[in-house]
């Protein structure tokens, strides 16, 4: 009778399925196909795709990586912090500290360059947001990313929290410049 | 065990005392969490209005943490149980299995819901509802989802004991109905979850008091997430049934085929994706492979049993209606359904904002390579108020008005109101997920105190329209928050002062539900004179795909927009 008494046919899965059901389905299935084949079509000829090179760390071992880096590279500080602008080598390793509630350092890229940056967390989950562009990382504690990115406009850009990670999060804005 | 049978005269429904009392508080329950969530929702969303910015950031924090654990489960789970109860004991017509045992389940959510927000407003555990490692919380915050869970299972185990009370008491002939076959595949989709969810919080409890030293941050997001994923199609088992209960009880709608139906929700079951991978696109720890595999082959399958439902439900009805005589045109059905009737109405808004937002959205959402888009920004929480809000809980609202009179014996007050109600909530509620998205889009973060940076060493000023976005955020969310409150002051009122209704006669016995002679002949025909073409359906459907396709490629282009990645 209705969706609240048993089936009224007893049988009811010998009952055959109308045609229309029959498209619906079919095109639900297909579409669904569709949009897996686009994932692996982008990883084929896409441009933007998530790296996938990532290691176990620990902040400890992040930290000294980054202070080498950052010691090797920088080329001035900006603000009353005192905080280095670490120049990345074209095509070359760059370190990003996510901690609480800093970005360390400021990074100085090129455009057209690709940079392998790579971001971990000291301390609670962060979230890298890169502004106005638009790009979404999760940072980890104990997760080194390393990630392949090419600027493509000049420009001052803002990294932006966007895990929260206690009472100073809105205070966590980090920069990069491009060249 | 003695207890008593009551047939409602309106509805023809049939109440078994114990199964009774239990539906009865757990909605009351869910009420109240809904009344707290909803206090902490204006709060949340005064706060996030950057014209008002009404809250100091730690109490943001706090707030905030109170309405996603009060909302998404302390009220859902307790309307949830209700809908059990109902789908099983009601709809089966047979007594309640355990009701001792389910009063204990109710007891330990109560308790465990108290606990967990004494934890939260002692200040000391605002760390979201997804509690993310290693940030830590009070035990007694964990200790008390934990009895969430404990309870709500010992509530599904009634739910299963009563379905096998009703085969062994032979109360319904042939399969169950359609409406408890959804409850069913919720509940055991429910199993897997609260397990998939002790694997986690037991663990986060005894590294909470300190038994265990360290929980691997990434290890955690997978774990949880099985938990926190799966839950959420639990609720769209629910709300669907919902659906399919409300179109039954107002139309006498019929499902267009079993099969189909219940394969759907089958699907939802196969595919209830136990690793959940859509929340973690953007992690570092999970490879490209397992990513497109999960998102793809574990959720395109569930996707198709939602866009299987979103043809089925519509279609019914506009079968039911055709039948009527409302067969002119491609949509007299629909016009001249009760728009008048906050039950329908509120059915309707849900189904077509899930489907048009929160589905949409979702499957853009869950896709590997855009979700870098939006991963952690207001686009988040503004598709699932468009999936968990429009669809769930304006679906249990709009059953309410339902139940009100049937379950609880009163009359709804103030007729006017609840007429406008769903109107109100669901209209305010999609614009609010609108601009949510809108804001999410142009990068604005989730769960941020100041989007102006105050006290940070650089300056970041969002685009003009990421503020007029996070404006109109404000405005709907306050009508959504008062078209929320009316809801309760109309359900609240009712109960308190409405018109006391005729119970109907009480039994010692259950009535078992007669056998239709259709069914007694157990042969398959194809009942050719039943069969009602939907073309407006077929239209609403087609609709649904082009603005799904647009909007899915859409995002490709934006993403190849942005910087090169690899
Ligand atoms: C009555 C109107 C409601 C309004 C105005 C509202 C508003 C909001 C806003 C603005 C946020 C995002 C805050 C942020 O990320 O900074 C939020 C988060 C959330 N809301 Fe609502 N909401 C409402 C109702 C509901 C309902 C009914 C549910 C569930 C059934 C719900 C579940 C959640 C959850 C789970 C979160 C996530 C919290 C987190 O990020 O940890 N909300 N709400
Ligand atoms: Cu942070």
């Amino acid at each position: 009778m209705s969706a609240i008494l048993p089936p009224s046919e007893r049988l009811w899965w010998k009952q055959p399925i109308d045609k229309v059901e029959w498209a619906w389905i079919g095109i639900a299935f297909v579409w669904g196909m569709i949009m897996f084949v686009m994932m692996v079509y982008w990883h084929v000829y896409g441009k933007q795709n998530l790296s996938n090179e990532a290691y176990k760390t620990t902040p400890e071992m992040f930290a000294a990586k980054a202070e080498k880096f950052i010691a090797e590279n920088t080329v001035r500080t900006e603000t009353d912090l005192q905080i280095p602008v670490v120049k990345v080598p074209a095509g070359g390793d760059g370190y990003l500290i996510a901690r609480l509630w800093n970005w360390y350092p400021i990074l100085e890229l090129e455009k057209g360059q690709t940079y392998k940056i790579h971001l971990s967390s000291m301390d609670y989950q962060h979230g890298f947001s890169l502004q106005p562009v638009n790009i979404n990382i999760q940072v980890l504690p104990g997760y080194e990313h390393v990630v392949k990115m090419t600027p493509t406009k000049s420009g001052t850009y803002a990294i932006v929290c966007n895990e929260y990670c206690g009472i100073g999060h809105h205070t966590m804005l980090g920069r990069i410049y491009v060249k | 065990m003695a207890t008593t049978y009551r047939t409602c005269p309106s509805s023809g429904l049939q109440f078994e005392n114990n199964a009774e009392k239990l539906m009865r508080w757990n909605a009351v329950v869910g009420v109240l969490w809904l009344l707290v969530g909803g206090i902490t929702a204006l709060l949340v969303i005064l706060t996030r209005w950057p014209a008002i910015k009404l809250l100091p950031a730690d109490q943001f924090y706090m707030i905030l943490t109170a309405h996603g654990i009060d909302m998404i489960i302390m009220w859902i789970l307790h309307f949830e149980m209700a809908v059990l109860y109902f789908a099983s004991s009601t709809l089966l017509r047979c007594r309640l299995a355990t009701p001792k045992l389910a009063w204990l389940g109710f007891w330990l959510m109560v308790i465990g819901g108290i606990m967990c927000n004494i934890a939260i407003f002692q200040g000391e555990s605002s760390v979201m509802f997804t509690s993310y490692v290693p940030m830590q919380a009070a035990p007694h915050f964990y200790l008390g989802i934990i009895l969430v869970a404990v309870g709500a299972l010992v509530g599904l185990g009634v739910f299963f004991g009563t379905l096998v009370v009703a085969k062994k008491d032979k109360t319904y002939q042939g399969s169950i109905p359609l409406v408890t076959f959804g409850a069913m595949t919720a509940a055991i989709i429910a199993t897997f979850t609260i397990l998939a969810g002790a694997g986690i919080l037991i663990p986060t409890f005894l590294w909470s008091v300190g038994l265990i030293k360290e929980i691997d941050a990434q290890l955690y997001r997978m774990v949880w997430w099985a938990l926190g994923h799966s839950s959420q199609q639990i609720n769209v088992a629910a709300h669907v049934s919902v659906w399919y209960l409300t179109a039954a009880v107002i139309f006498g709608a019929k499902p267009l085929s079993e099969k189909v139906s219940r394969f759907a929700f089958l699907l939802y079951i196969l595919f209830l994706q136990l690793a959940s991978a859509h929340h973690l696109l953007s992690d570092p720890g999970m490879s490209a492979e397992w990513k497109v595999l999960n998102t793809s082959y574990f959720m395109y399958f569930a996707v198709m049993a939602s866009m299987i439902h979103g043809f089925t439900v519509p279609g019914a009805i506009e079968a039911a209606q055709r039948k009527k005589g409302y067969t002119n045109g491609l949509f007299e059905w629909l016009r001249k359904a009760p728009w008048g009737n906050p039950a329908f109405s509120g059915m309707f808004i849900s189904l077509v904002g899930f489907g048009f937002l929160g589905g949409i959205s979702g499957v853009v959402l869950g896709t590997e390579q855009i979700n870098m888009l939006m991963h952690n920004t207001f686009y988040v929480p503004g598709h699932f108020h468009t999936t968990v809000v429009v669809g769930t809980t304006l679906a249990f609202m709009s059953i309410t008005y339902i139940l009100v009179p049937t379950l609880f014996r009163r009359e709804m007050i103030l007729p006017k109101l609840c007429q406008i109600q769903p109107y109100l909530y669901g209209i305010s509620m999609s614009v609010l997920g609108l601009v949510m998205m809108g804001a999410g889009t142009l990068g604005v973060s989730r769960r941020h105190w100041d989007m102006a940076f105050s006290g940070a060493p650089f300056q970041y000023e969002w685009p003009g329209a990421a503020y007029l976005m996070m404006g109109l955020t404000g405005i709907f969310g306050v009508i959504a928050v008062l078209g929320g409150a009316l809801w309760i002051v109309l359900v609240v009122g009712s109960l308190l002062f409405g018109k006391k209704l005729d119970g109907g006669t009480v039994s010692d016995k259950p009535t078992p539900i007669p056998s239709n002679t259709k069914a007694a002949s157990a042969v398959s025909h194809t009942d050719k004179d039943d069969h009602v073409a939907v073309p407006g359906t077929v239209v609403l459907a087609l609709t649904l795909l082009v603005t799904f396709v647009l909007y899915y490629f859409v995002n490709w282009k934006y993403l190849s927009e942005v910087w090169l990645l690899s």
